[in-house]
């Protein structure tokens, strides 16, 4: 093989590993990425049961509740709806009632039930308007992981 | 005062930069150096200038007022400069302007045309840094009137790791702009060959260095921090982190084909221009604010604006350069299948596609936003089915690669990869029947770290050891630090156990193989803060370890933070955590962690391991100048 082939054959190599990692990603995205939902999008029917979501919100004051063992309880609103959370575990530090947050889970029956709670965001979050843009996304961009 | 200073410093280093650009096209050499040499003098007076004002707390300056607090420990007020987006952008160029400067002043194994072609470079990314902290970033603005406050620094970043971990991180992602823009020097003036990869390996090396230890430091950190037991939880800030380590480690293997046998040339000068252009892609994702996370300090639409344009005018230029000139670059020397650089090649298209891989995942949020207008997140369930298949692969293709001759090995392999084949099987077995519920990845990541253990230094047998060079060393002393961190993450993930319950004190908990016995809770005080803190006594057989997490409340701005208690122990840690106060007690969570230090170990491993080729490489370099002499 002459050097001028060889360098064909690198450069050929060089797409497929690029072509792999294009293929590789396609294939791991199609049921790896969870979507934002906003509890008018799970009123609005757009998610299914058992599918991992993350849902954001502010937590409604008054409804964080203790329940048995490590489990709590509360409620998440966007202004428009409002979804009852389950979450068994630590909350973390900046999770407050009034407060926004963001939780990664699945519905199941009409309760969301978190696996993690990513509520650390600062103080600036407002509850989002009508017409204005939507509450997970200000509490996306405040979201301090 | 010391602010004015500060910024004219600044205005005067982007101005020496313009200068250095227009001279390098005329080629007056000398003065490219010692402008470039001027311009990170005049870079290290803005960030002294920021540092001092920052410790002063001056309220005049709003960067203070906002970032930091007088009643702050001096360490944090010290550590708080580039705690915020302006002063670790400042940090970013400062980082920039030294490594130009440390070009102009070591860099003696490369022509004179090429080396000024580079500063220009150098001197091209520069300005557009330049202009982008003094037009949307101004870490001196005042602020009139001065408040009497500062607003406090965020809490979690009030920890030793914040005086480390970033300037580590910023030397290792910086540094690799030498390697850039002696790639486009090199190019420029069509000379792409050994010497070039002979001057540039030292810079990767260093960049990759300082990479190595930031990132290993910076998962420890979010580890003990956070207080969520996790070490590494592919946030779009740690994959910022990570997508230029893994350019730089593709560029470290294929540097030195060309160093070696004059091989994979082009390819070489595309990985330069790609590591640091990760670098930069980190640098828009941490910094524009538009993924996020604990490192984005701000959300300024313009900012974003103008760092994407800077991405595209730096990575395009060169890329266009590349293709301009790349069919001008010579072809290397000729090799085999079965030789070390058909095992290097393997090597980067592994590192590649992993590479890859990540980009796509991390970027993928953005790019779905824009097109569908759906927000979504890509988290460990893509990255660890995606990477780590391929990431096996390359820690087996390690116990070979490294054993193969140059150009064409002959010599039968199977006595040398006999040994770490039968540990690996010998480990499968006694997994399955040890733990038969491990998952699939971490099984065969303790079997392949076993047997990486012993392959690892294969290289080594058969020689004098007093005579292998420290490169050879340093390579079997890096891909053992793979080894040792591939078993503490396996370990990890299929063996801790975790506890989490509401516990009152006297009461008794179980996690994994200890006794933790709930003593007490009591209020302390610190600087800033007040917090309740639990005293744990954790027995195991015959030893008692004592652990005291705390819940604080920081004064300024009023935050809660958990404060972890972690008992490190030969074999593991306990890692503790005290949670919020409950009318029936207290949360409490456990976790026992088998082997989960060697993650950092191995990191640490891998970071002495370049150190050690780095030193062989340099004094060798030397002596053979010396002789040429």
């Amino acid at each position: 093989m002459k050097a001028k082939h060889q360098r064909l054959v690198l450069a050929l190599l060089a797409i497929v590993a690029l072509v792999a990692a294009v293929l590789l990603a396609m294939w791991g995205l199609a049921d790896r990425a969870a979507y934002f939902r906003t509890p008018t999008d799970i009123a609005g029917g757009k998610v299914k049961q058992g599918e991992v979501i993350r849902l954001g919100g502010m937590v409604v004051k008054g409804s964080l509740k203790e329940q048995g063992g490590t489990s709590v309880t509360f409620d998440v609103t966007d202004g428009m709806d409002t979804t009852a959370v389950r979450y068994d575990g630590i909350l973390p530090n900046l999770f407050r009632e009034g407060s926004g947050m963001v939780a990664e889970g699945r519905m199941s029956q009409d309760r969301f039930v978190a696996d993690t709670i990513f509520a650390k965001h600062d103080e600036r979050y407002m509850p989002p308007q009508m017409g204005n843009q939507t509450a997970e996304h200000a509490a996306a961009k405040t979201l301090v992981k | 005062m010391i602010a004015e200073a500060g910024l004219a410093a600044l205005w005067l280093a982007a101005a020496l930069a313009l200068l250095q650009l227009v001279l390098a096209f005329t080629g007056a050499s000398p003065a490219v150096r010692s402008l470039a040499v001027t311009q990170g003098l005049m870079t290290l007076i803005a960030f002294a200038a920021l540092i001092a004002v920052f410790v002063r707390t001056d309220t005049s300056v709003a960067l203070v007022v906002a970032n930091s607090h007088s009643a702050k420990p001096l360490m944090y007020k010290f550590a708080g400069t580039w705690g915020n987006h302006e002063g670790s952008m400042l940090l970013w160029v400062t980082v920039l302007a030294l490594a130009g400067a440390a070009l102009a002043l070591l860099q003696r194994r490369i022509g004179e045309r090429m080396l000024t072609a580079s500063l220009g470079a150098q001197a091209a990314l520069g300005l557009g840094f330049y202009a982008f902290l003094l037009i949307a970033s101004n870490p001196f603005a005042r602020l009139d009137p001065a408040p009497a406050e500062g607003k406090g620094l965020n809490p979690l970043l009030q920890d030793p790791g914040l005086a480390f971990h970033p300037p580590t991180l910023y030397i290792g992602y910086v540094g690799l702009s030498v390697a850039f823009s002696l790639a486009v020097g090199a190019l420029l003036t069509r000379d792409v060959g050994p010497a070039l990869a002979r001057a540039m390996r030292p810079w990767v090396l260093g960049s990759w260095i300082f990479l190595t230890l930031g990132i290993t430091a910076g998962s420890y950190w979010a580890y003990y921090e956070l207080g969520w037991g996790g070490w590494w939880f592919w946030d779009p800030v740690e994959n910022a982190s990570l997508m230029p380590w893994l350019a730089a480690t593709a560029l470290l293997h294929s540097i030195n084909v060309l160093a070696a046998r004059g091989g994979l040339r082009t390819w070489t000068m595309m990985l330069a221009v790609v590591a640091f252009s990760m670098s930069m892609v980190g640098t828009f994702l941490v910094r524009s604010g538009v993924l996020t996370s604990v490192h984005s300090f701000a959300v300024d639409p313009t900012r974003g604006t103008f760092l994407l344009g800077l991405l595209a005018l730096y990575v395009g230029g060169a890329l266009a350069l590349f293709a301009w000139r790349a069919s001008h670059v010579a072809e290397g020397g000729r090799f085999a299948l079965i030789s070390r650089e058909g095992g290097l090649v393997l090597n980067n298209l592994l590192l590649s596609v992993i590479l890859g891989t990540v980009f796509i995942g991390t970027l993928y949020p953005l790019f779905a936003e824009a097109a569908t207008n759906e927000k979504l997140s890509v988290g460990p369930p893509y990255f660890n089915a995606v990477a780590g298949p391929v990431a096996l692969l390359l820690a087996l293709l390690l116990m070979i690669g490294p054993l193969l001759r140059w150009r064409h090995h002959a010599a039968p392999l199977a006595r040398w990869v006999a040994p770490s084949a039968l540990i690996i099987a010998a480990a499968l077995m006694i997994s399955l029947i040890a733990a038969p519920e491990m998952s699939i990845l971490s099984r065969l990541g303790l079997a392949v770290g076993v047997g990486l253990v012993p392959a690892s230094l294969m290289p080594l047998a058969g020689r004098s050891l007093r005579r292998t060079p420290l490169a050879t060393w340093g390579m079997a002393i890096a891909h053992l630090g793979v080894a040792v961190a591939l078993i503490g993450m396996a370990s990890d993930s299929a063996f801790k156990s975790e506890t989490l319950a509401i516990a009152k004190p006297g009461d008794r908990l179980n996690v994994g193989p200890w006794l933790v016995e709930f003593a007490s809770v009591d209020p302390v005080a610190g600087p800033n803060w007040t917090a309740v803190e639990a005293e744990l006594r954790a027995t195991r057989g015959s030893g008692v370890s004592v652990l005291h997490p705390q819940s604080r409340t920081f004064t300024d701005p009023v935050t809660e933070t958990n404060e972890s208690a972690i008992a490190t122990l030969w074999n593991g840690q306990l890692y503790t955590v005290l949670g919020r106060a409950r009318e029936d007690g207290w949360q409490l969570r456990l976790w026992w962690k088998p082997f989960v230090t060697l993650i950092w170990f191995g990191g640490a491993l891998i970071a002495l391991g370049g150190l050690l080729s780095l030193g062989g490489r340099l004094w060798r370099g030397r002596r053979r100048a010396e002789s040429e002499a």
